[in-house]
């Protein structure tokens, strides 16, 4: 069942009634209106506007907007001078890049600087496609959670992406927001709530065997296998963890309580990742049975969106056989 | 060169084109104006220029060619097809699932691919060690880095090119594609690159500048850089993104689409209509 409270769209099991954009998208929107409502909200990239959806804010807000060239570091390290001065910077590129490229950059002026910047990870997971391995970022939730002071969301559909933006552009604190390029159903609405750092339990069932805990694009898949697996006997539900870090210590101990194993599903290795943390809360306060999809020790590689996301299990019928064979 | 040897190479950079559409409308998606700008620089150097045999790929007297615009990979591609390193029919599986033709080359995927790359800004340095390691074995063969002009903004380049320079790594040779693109527009509206010529000579390098379409400057260039001793030279070499296909050339918008089906039509007939003209041209 899906829970009521969060306002899902009402035909949220009919994929094919639901609007579809990707993560970037909404992101993209709220950026807008972050800026509409802030003047200090800047934006800055590093030669991938369209692709990051800067370019919408570069149209409205022209003077706010700064060109750095294909240079990641320095791209960081202008951001992080910005927020320190006073300004409320999103900078962007593809997470390949950012944070790929300039890690130390974000360690050290922005996390240990303790300074304002929000930095946009586009292109995130093996949906980028075509592009291939090079491009396709399974390492940054991992490589930013590790950081202290740095907030990680990683937004389920383009709604909850455009109110994660406006929570970080006000948050005052180091922000990394994870954004996809492919579409995929928009499962929330505009009155579905959303605050850092509270998960939501977006399909409960009666006396659960399974709990899935998802992000990204992973999290309406996950509902979808739910439902089906229901259908079959077999009780799941699925929390949405859209924030990585901090950490609802507290809501993911109760979830895991009610449940004989808990399934972690995100577009990241496996090692690090989403599911890493949670095993890091579950070991401490709860000792569950867990196990893990996501991308086990590899890179990803040339593909339609699609095929890959099939090929390594990001989809429904990937969901539904991890959790057969677990009960095997 | 004679001339009828220019005409061989323009005709086989004519050859590349074609395939550089032909892949690209296929794979549906892909970076249409750096490999068709290229693809001269890639005629020359496959089948002129480098030490190298398409049929023991792992020849370790070859000269290595670094990619380190890795997106312009197809001009890559297809320029191996052409020399026999695999079957000309395999290009149409560039960026499809379980091709070797990976989007950005992988170097574990297909055999003559020196590296992995497409994340600009690290070739030139891996280049650099790869000339390093070398000369201390006293090895005789050549390093070619190819970048593109937008990737010079990356720091890293900048980095790579003071050791190179510091280490008169004379065995290097970079080949900047001077094209005045990159993804957001026009490379000196982005982040101004010139005085780029000062740029390379302040940090030590020599330089030349040459038209990146003429063929026998490139050749010219190369023995001039395989002469000097001392340093590493960059030639910059001044091509036109896209070029080729008159309507999109200096178009900066095609950095990164590739043509539809209409359009690939239109531009290969384009292209048998500058065969002809190559061929008409030394033939006088
Ligand atoms: C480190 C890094 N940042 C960003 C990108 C995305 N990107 C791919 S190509 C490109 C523009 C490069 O310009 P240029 O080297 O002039 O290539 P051209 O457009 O002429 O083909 C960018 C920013 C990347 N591949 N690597
Ligand atoms: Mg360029």
């Amino acid at each position: 069942m899906i829970t009521t409270e969060l306002k899902l769209h009402n035909d949220v099991f009919n994929t094919d009634a639901l609007d579809k954009a990707a993560t970037r998208d909404g992101f993209g929107k709220g950026l807008v209106e972050a800026a509409e409502k802030d003047q200090r909200v800047m934006a800055l990239c590093a030669d991938l506007a369209e692709s990051t959806r800067a370019h919408w804010f570069k149209e409205k807000f022209p003077e706010r907007y700064v060109e750095v060239g294909v240079a990641e570091q320095n791209l960081m390290a202008v951001a992080s001078g910005l927020a320190n001065y006073g300004k409320i910077p999103f900078a962007m590129s593809y997470a390949a890049f950012s944070p790929g490229r300039n890690w130390e950059q974000i360690r050290s002026t922005v996390a240990l600087n303790d300074v304002p910047v929000n930095i946009v990870g586009a292109h995130a997971g093996v949906s980028v496609g075509p592009d291939g391995a090079t491009h396709q970022a399974l390492e940054d939730i991992a490589t930013m959670r590790v950081l202290p002071n740095m907030i990680v969301v990683v937004p389920a559909d383009s709604e909850e992406a455009r109110k994660a933006t406006l929570a970080i552009a006000v948050n005052d604190k180091p922000s990394y927001i994870r954004l996809a390029r492919a579409k995929t159903p928009i499962f929330t609405t505009l009155e579905t709530p959303f605050e850092i750092g509270v998960p939501q339990i977006v399909y409960q069932s009666k006396n659960p065997r399974i709990g899935i805990i998802a992000c990204g694009s992973l999290v309406y898949q996950s509902m979808l296998a739910a439902e089906e697996l229901g259908k079959e006997g077999i009780n799941v539900s699925v929390m949405n963890l859209s924030t990585i870090k901090p950490m609802n210590e507290k809501m993911i101990t109760e979830f895991a309580q009610n449940v004989d194993h808990i399934v972690t599903a995100e577009e990241h290795q496996i090692h690090g990742g989403m599911g890493s943390a949670v095993a890091e809360v579950l070991a401490q306060h709860a000792p569950t049975k867990m196990s893990f999809i996501g991308m086990h020790d590899r890179y990803g590689e040339s593909g339609s969106p699609d095929e890959l996301l099939e090929h390594f299990g990001f989809t429904k019928k990937g969901i539904i056989d991890h959790i057969k064979k677990q009960l095997a | 060169m004679t001339d009828e040897r220019i005409k061989e190479l323009e005709l086989k950079a004519n050859d590349i084109r074609v395939s550089i559409i032909d892949m690209l409308e296929d794979a549906g998606s892909g970076h249409t104006a750096g490999p068709l700008g290229m693809s001269d620089l890639f005629a020359a150097l496959y089948f002129e220029i480098m030490q190298h045999d398409p049929k023991n790929v792992d020849w370790a007297e070859r000269d290595r060619l670094i990619l380190s615009n890795g997106h312009t990979v197809p001009v890559r591609y297809a320029a191996m097809a052409h020399a026999g390193y695999f079957p000309i029919e395999e290009l149409k599986t560039l960026r499809k699932f379980g091709s070797r033709l990976q989007g950005h080359p992988e170097r574990h995927a297909l055999p003559g691919i020196e590296h992995t790359s497409g994340p600009l800004g690290t070739g030139l340095g891996q280049a650099a060690g790869m000339a390093f390691g070398m000369r201390l074995d006293t090895n005789k063969q050549h390093v070619y880095c190819i970048t593109g002009d937008g990737e010079l903004d990356c720091g890293n380049i900048w980095e790579s090119a003071m050791f190179a320079a510091h280490h008169n790594l004379s065995n290097l040779t970079a080949i900047v594609d001077r094209n005045n693109i990159q993804i957001n527009g026009a490379t000196e509206n982005v982040m101004k690159l010139e005085d780029l010529s000062g740029k390379w000579t302040s940090f030590g390098w020599h330089v030349i500048e040459i038209d990146g379409h003429n063929i026998q400057q490139f050749v010219d260039a190369v023995n001039q850089a395989k002469a000097i001793q001392n340093k590493p030279t960059c030639i910059i070499a001044h091509t036109i993104p896209g070029k080729g296909i008159k309507e999109i050339e200096n178009e900066f918008e095609w950095h990164g689409k590739p043509p539809t089906a209409e359009e690939e039509k239109r531009f290969l007939k384009e292209l048998r209509t500058l065969r002809g003209k190559i061929e008409a041209t030394h033939s006088q």
